[in-house]
């Protein structure tokens, strides 16, 4: 039944994979009012189709960035830029998926009210709805019977996919998380990691993940940008060698372990 | 499910056992003492004036509990709406709130020859008296609620361009509903009570039934105390009930509200 709905995905995947966002981060810096600084010219490029992970500190500024890179805050100084737009005016046209470090759902809507709650905005027609609910749902590996169920029904990890079909369900250009993982057990966390490279290889969003995970990041993403501690500012861009579809057994390699190791050693040198 | 049978029971019998004994204390020390029936009558007495004046009672009863739900209603409909108004902007909740303590702190007897003013006596001014005393909660309790919402959700709601209204609608006013119950169950309490109160001091017309803050009234005039004793039971029980009411479509309502991370 997923493998269907998962296929009739791919028809429109060349398109999604053309529209896919742009994100130039040109000396970006953001001062809020209590004088903190955040972020302090940070300057990276993602390609469209890119994906991409955030890696530093705790307390780094790493979610700032996520923020600004969704157009929800604009910086103080510096281009934040989306397809060439400014973040905050890309934010009306560009589809953008976000994943908060909690799920954050509605206690009060079902699974699928929760995951259609994007479309509700726009005034999508109910057939969109009765479309992309359930795919988005087959995406994330929720059956219709989960679907039905009130949020605190759900365990964490159940929680945490509705969250992401919540993200989903607009077919994104861009999909910003915000360790998303991060709360769950190890082997969960795993185990969404490779469901998550599997829907990014299928939708291609241009996606941008923040953690502070080393390991996680270097299975996930193409590349890795390394943010110093506060105030945030990339300090070094490491590519991850690695080809898709990653297994898991990835992990127990020494390829792997060497690249982890790389950039461990860059969180080192930027924390000295 | 027996066990938590044997603790509803262990929960339930103190309390009676204690109300049976001070029944009985009561009864022993008045008539042991001989003490005056109007001063203290016996829990006899009270029984035996409930016996008699039932249809009194029951019909003040009835006019009481019309009015505290009148009034409870009208705060928790009106006090929503205030809270939403004042949701809208820091400006606004800046302005307003201070007058808005004004309802917390004015002395109801104060304002009671107003309302008689402008409403005259009887049930419509015992209604505003009532809505008048139970309104605060709902307005503090709504505002906080309406107000103290997941950053992480104003955003996601920012995100993908939701207009004030759907805000409001999909996420301010469901966030709050808890609080509103919170502000709603206090209310009801109060709403009784004022509307008791009211029955005191604005609430007798000839032409229109009376509530027990009328009988209560009448029969302290009257030295008729085992009466009056019946309807402070019935206006405690009264109030007990609408509370316990209110606390039951309460809690049904909060959950759906419980997203079981707490």
């Amino acid at each position: 039944m997923r493998r269907i709905v998962i296929s009739r995905l791919n028809l429109s995947e060349a398109s999604t994979r053309l529209s896919a966002a742009r994100v130039l981060c040109d000396g970006v810096s953001m001062v809020f009012p209590s004088g903190q600084t955040a972020v302090a010219s940070a300057s990276f490029g993602v390609a469209a189709g890119e994906f991409v992970s955030l890696v530093g500190p705790s307390g780094c500024g790493k979610s700032t960035l996520l923020r600004m890179i969704a157009g929800l805050i604009a910086p103080t100084s510096g281009r934040m830029l989306i397809h060439d737009l400014p973040a905050v005016e890309a934010r009306r046209s560009e589809r953008i998926g976000f994943v908060f470090q909690e799920p954050r759902l509605l206690p009060w809507r079902s699974a699928a009210h929760n995951i259609r709650l994007p479309l509700e905005f726009d005034g999508s027609a109910r057939a969109t709805l009765d479309v992309r609910v359930p795919e988005a749902l087959a995406l994330v590996g929720l059956t219709g019977r989960d679907a039905a169920k009130t949020p605190r029904m759900l365990s964490g990890g159940m929680r945490m996919r509705v969250s992401l079909a919540r993200a989903l369900v607009t077919n994104p250009d861009l999909l910003l998380l915000d360790e998303p993982f991060g709360a769950l057990d190890d082997i969960l966390r795993q185990q969404l990691n490779a469901e998550l490279v599997r829907i990014w290889m299928d939708q291609r969003p241009t996606t941008i993940f923040v953690t502070h995970n080393v390991a996680e990041a270097v299975y996930l993403s193409q590349r890795i940008l390394v943010v110093t501690p506060a105030p945030g500012r990339i300090a070094a861009s490491v590519p991850v060698p690695f080809d898709y579809p990653r297994e898991p057994k990835l992990r127990a390699t020494g390829e792997f372990a060497r690249c982890t190791g790389e950039v461990s050693d860059r969180l080192r040198e930027t924390s000295r | 499910m027996k066990g938590t049978r044997d603790t509803h029971i262990a929960r339930v019998l103190p309390p009676i056992a204690l109300f049976l004994l001070i029944l009985v204390v009561w009864q022993l020390a008045t008539s042991l003492r001989n003490i005056p029936r109007y001063l203290l009558p016996g829990p006899a007495d009270v029984f035996a004036a409930l016996l008699a004046n039932v249809a009194k009672l029951a019909q003040a009863t009835g006019v009481t509990a019309a009015g505290a739900i009148c009034g409870f209603l009208l705060s928790v409909f009106v006090g929503t709406f205030v809270a939403v108004i004042f949701s809208q902007s820091a400006l606004i909740r800046r302005s307003c709130f201070p007058y808005a303590i004004f309802l917390q702190t004015v002395p109801i007897v104060a304002v009671a020859p107003l309302i008689v003013l402008w409403s005259g006596t009887g049930f419509r001014s015992v209604v505003i008296v009532s809505f008048i005393v139970s309104l605060f909660p709902v307005v503090t309790n709504g505002t906080a609620g309406l107000t103290a919402i997941d950053p992480d959700l104003i955003d996601l709601f920012q995100l993908h361009g939701a207009s004030r209204w759907q805000t409001l609608v999909k996420l301010r006013l469901p966030s709050a509903v808890p609080s509103i119950v919170t502000g709603a169950r206090t209310a009801s309490g109060l709403a009784v009570i004022g509307t008791i109160v009211g029955e005191f001091f604005v609430g007798y017309d000839p032409s229109q039934w009376f509530g027990l803050g009328y009988l209560i009234q009448q029969a302290s005039d009257q030295l008729k105390t085992d009466l009056l004793f019946g309807a402070v039971l019935l206006s405690t029980l009264l109030g007990l009930v609408v509370f316990l009411a209110v606390g039951g479509v309460g809690a049904t309502i909060l959950r759906r509200w419980d997203d079981g991370t707490t």
